[in-house]
């Protein structure tokens, strides 16, 4: 099939207001009578309050409003309901808001913090997640039981356990006494932090009609909207919540974050706006991080290469909250082979409260962290066996007709993964002979296979506008939120695609609102172009009929006998008679003046089809509306002297059914391989024995530079259709992180014979391991 | 804080202010002037999102004070360009891609703009050190790059 602008690569279509610096961010935003926010913080992990002393602080001229959590006892979360929006009674993490002041200007707020006084007793602390399992450890919520939350999600009351996933499918018994080799490993990765370069940024207004308005840095305006009202028992229609553009999310905007704190804020000041942005120290001690995550694989394969048995244990770190945490935790558990068919497998995946800062989504939900696990352990039993890696990927891939670990029979259009391990091999021109040691430098290759569908409960829907304009131009409405994914850009080609008109002639409409907008529950988890898409292209369904209608009736010629092109409804053999469509946008006119019909607007929605809940015991069930597969693959050279990895070439190959627009996929794959190397290289929270992180900042943390990225990036477009996709597309933004770090591990292993277990994989420490191998020998 | 008298001159407007002694170049852009296009994402001089031009030269505003720029010429994005008409930088990050969530854009058009007036003919490894101080987290700087790459051949 041709088509004229989907498929094409087009340029963004909001690039010219952000190359011009006209795009609007909610921390550019100013509105009469704004007040300021910051925020007094724990220096504690874990400690009780005694007395929060404010007087000295009220007393300073510009205060106009100072919060404590005694007076905001409600708790918020999207899976469970277990955050406060400051901290009451005690602390859970250095860094926890624990007082916010709302001041005329932000250097106001600041002075009035610094004379807020607060007495703590300090309690001990658990930081490490296998610790706070134990019967003896300190408990991050005494009153986890009294807690709400998700029918999907199972917490252990007077336990640190906020969510226990549990699969079962097969006999694992069974399946380990047929095995001829059992390798079992562990492997380790710290928490990081998704480092937006935009923080979070809010404000909030509650008038004195009750009525609330947000304005919020959000990739989910419906969902904040939901938690809000939910949480503060405000009905829904007394609240709009809007956003601007977002300057980057990667999953740590998603769900609520500190939208109630300042709505509260402006509550207590009369109503005026207040606006809390997050500093960077923040963004890495009190807003959300991602998780750090402790795996154990106990692998069983045949001689011949069959896996038949898996236990794997992950436990995360979730940190003092985990109300998100807890669905990474149960996303992990429920893709936790990677994409392989095994017959028999027992997962546990705990979610585990600590007194770290608190874990959220960050592209690849888990996935990132697990798969690191997984995609080491393949090469590990690949080696037990003498097999190939390669060989080892593909005699155990999940084909069509492979039933996954929830037992999924997958379909024929889900997605070759074969395909994906087979191009990053060729392009890696594996089993071709090494190049020579040059001095102290050494190459090596590796590879590793991925998996993930959109991590959401059974029951997400989204929903799409059309409006056609009276020049023949058309408005499309959506609640997706452009954070830099690309997505309004390729609906915008499936409108054009589908009305036929130029995409100049398309707006997506770029600042969304919840009164105004039709909803979408949230915009992450790769689910957009899939599901917003399946919506739009229902919404340009019914536009195209209505539009079809008006001209019948003008025309007076069948309604099937209509076709659109180059901006016309046109009759069947009849191009004369073509009537531009902006002729009818608002009504159609017969020759006598009247007016017929009316002004076309066309509605679309789509909600995830088929997907059930998963058994409590068992973990069968549906959860994945589409798996998107893939296979990544580095080149590296090792300095054996200093520990150095240069990446020299990186392969992504996804199974992405139709590149909507390449130019964006590759951009996508560019920056998600990129963030995968930081996670992979140099990203890592550094805890002193109190739990105070070393490096909040971005001289110490590192993320990668310009100078740091691989010599050369290969993506690699396989498209095999998806049949109840937008032109056959699934969704693709998170996958490019996901196996970065496995492929340049396993690189790292066929270049030196040095495994590495846990990331980041510093300098220091490959060189210590460099150096152990030695002593070794 | 004591206050003090400047005069700027930004994107070829002048304009006469009373700051205090602490207030950086950056605040005085956002909050004074209301020239947002010129981002914040550190306060410390680590992202280098706030680079905006001090007579030519690429400067972190967030680490100059106001009071040191006093009578100097600055150029933020919002003058980086006549009117509608981009210039070559943005023009090629527009067609290149190397645009996503554009929190980052404004300090790289700046940067790459005044980098290729003084090497107007650079390798990939001149620009990559020449962006090296200007961290993204959306683009893995390849359509970045690729985008100077291009621009430096139209300029």
């Amino acid at each position: 099939m041709k088509y004229s602008y989907v498929g094409k690569e087009i340029s963004r279509i909001d690039a010219c207001e952000k190359v011009t610096g006209t795009a609007l961010y909610t921390a550019d935003m100013k509105l009469q009578g704004m007040l300021y926010t910051r925020l007094l913080k724990s220096p504690h992990a874990h400690a009780r309050i005694l007395k929060i002393d404010t007087s000295e602080a009220e007393k300073l001229p510009g205060v106009r409003a100072i919060l404590t959590g005694e007076e905001i006892p409600h708790q918020f979360g999207i899976y469970m309901t277990d955050k406060y929006m400051l901290a009451r009674e005690k602390v859970r993490h250095v860094g926890e808001p624990v007082v916010a002041v709302a001041a005329d200007t932000e250097e106001i707020a600041e002075q009035a913090v610094e004379l807020i006084k607060v007495e703590y007793e300090e309690l001990p602390a658990v930081f490490d997640p296998c610790e706070a399992l134990k019967t003896d450890a300190p408990l991050v919520h005494e009153n986890l039981h009294e807690y709400l939350h998700a029918p999907f999600v199972f917490p252990k009351p007077h336990t640190n356990i906020a969510n226990h996933f549990k699969l079962r499918k097969g006999d694992v018994e069974r399946g380990f006494k047929g095995a001829d080799v059992i390798v079992e490993n562990e492997f380790n990765q710290p928490m990081v932090q998704n480092v937006q370069m935009e923080t979070h940024a809010s404000i909030g207004q509650w008038l004195p009609s009750g009525q609330i308005n947000v304005w919020s840095s959000a990739q989910s305006p419906f969902a904040v909207r939901h938690l809000l009202s939910v949480g503060l028992g405000v009905p829904i229609h007394k609240i709009n919540v809007q956003v601007p553009y977002v300057g980057g999310g990667f999953g740590g905007k998603a769900g609520l974050h500190w939208e109630p704190l300042v709505v509260l804020l402006s509550k207590k000041a009369g109503g005026r706006p207040v606006k809390l942005v997050m500093t960077r120290e923040e963004e890495f001690n009190t807003a959300a991080v991602r998780q750090g995550m402790h795996a154990r694989i106990k692998t069983g394969v045949k001689r011949d290469g069959k896996i038949v048995a898996g236990e794997i244990e992950y436990i995360w770190d979730s940190g003092a909250y985990a109300d998100y945490g807890v669905n990474i935790g149960r996303a992990a558990g429920y893709s936790c082979s990677g994409p392989y068919e095994i017959p028999n497998v027992k997962c546990d995946s705990l979610t585990v409260y600590t007194n770290h800062p608190y874990g959220t989504a960050y592209r690849g939900f888990g996935h990132v962290e697990f798969h690191w696990a997984i995609e080491r352990q393949m090469d590990l039993v690949a080696r037990a066996i003498g097999m190939d890696p390669v060989e080892f990927r593909l005699k155990n891939a999940a084909l069509p007709g492979c039933i996954t670990v929830t037992g999924e029979k997958l379909r024929e259009d889900c997605g070759r993964v074969d395909e994906c391990i087979k191009a990053v091999a060729k392009e890696l021109r594996w089993g071709k002979k090494k190049p020579e040691r040059k001095g102290t430098k050494v190459r090596g290759i590796g590879i590793a296979a991925l998996w993930k569908a959109p991590a959401m409960p059974p029951y997400t829907s989204s929903s799409a506008i059309v409006k056609l304009n009276e020049d023949g131009t058309a408005t499309l409405s959506i609640s997706l939120i452009e954070m830099g994914q690309g997505t309004a850009t390729a609906f915008a080609q499936m409108v054009a695609e589908g009305l036929q008109i130029p995409v100049e002639k398309v707006k997506v409409v770029s600042r969304q609102e919840t009164d105004y907008a039709p909803y979408s529950w949230q915009t992450v988890a790769s689910r957009g172009a899939f599901m917003d898409g399946n919506a739009v292209l229902r919404a340009i369904e019914d536009a195209r009929g209505q539009i079809k209608e008006t001209a019948a009736e003008l025309l007076g010629v069948s309604k099937d006998k209509l076709t659109l092109a180059d901006g016309k409804v046109l009759a069947e053999g009849r191009p004369e008679k073509g009537l531009p469509l902006g002729t009818i946008a608002t009504c159609g006119i017969l020759p006598s003046g009247s007016g017929i019909k009316g002004p076309i607007l066309g509605y679309g929605y789509y909600t995830a089809e088929g997907l059930t809940g998963l058994d409590p015991e068992t973990g069968q069930g549906l959860p994945a509306l589409m798996w998107t597969f893939g296979a990544q693959g580095a080149e590296v050279e090792v300095d054996t002297e200093t520990g150095e990895v240069r990446v020299l070439k990186v392969v992504t190959a996804l199974d992405l059914g139709k590149a909507l627009n390449p130019l964006l996929v590759r951009g996508q794959i560019y920056g998600g391989v990129v963030q995968g190397l930081g996670t992979t290289f140099s990203e890592e929270f550094i805890f002193n024995e109190k739990g105070v992180l070393l490096n909040n900042n971005l001289t110490d943390y590192k993320i990668f530079r310009a100078p740091d990225i691989p010599d050369e990036f290969v993506p690699i477009l396989i498209e095999n259709p998806k049949h109840n996709a937008p032109y056959g597309a699934r969704g693709i933004g998170e996958h490019p992180t996901i196996s970065i770090g496995p492929a340049v591990a396993n690189a790292i292993y066929d270049a030196t014979g040095v495994d590495l277990y846990d990331l980041p994989m510093s300098r220091e420490k490959v060189w210590l391991e460099l150096k152990r191998a030695e002593g070794r020998k | 804080m004591s206050r003090h008298k400047i005069s700027l001159r930004v994107n070829g407007q002048s304009y006469e202010l009373e700051v205090e002694a602490n207030r950086t170049l950056l605040q005085v852009l956002r909050e004074e002037l209301e020239m947002t296009g010129t981002k914040h994402a550190c306060e410390r001089g680590d992202c280098g999102l706030c680079t905006v031009l001090i007579d030519g030269v690429p400067t972190k505003s967030c680490l100059a004070l106001a009071v040191e720029v006093d009578g100097r010429e600055v150029t933020t994005v919002e003058g980086i360009s006549k009117g509608e008409e981009l210039n070559a930088v943005q023009r090629a990050f527009i067609e290149h891609g190397a645009v996503q969530c554009g929190f980052c854009t404004p300090a790289f058009i700046i940067a790459a703009t005044a980098f290729l007036k003084r090497n107007p003919h650079p390798t990939e490894e001149e620009i990559k050190e020449a962006i090296g101080g200007i961290l993204c987290r959306c683009t893995g700087y390849r359509q970045i790059i690729d985008a100077i790459l291009d621009a430096s051949r139209k300029v």
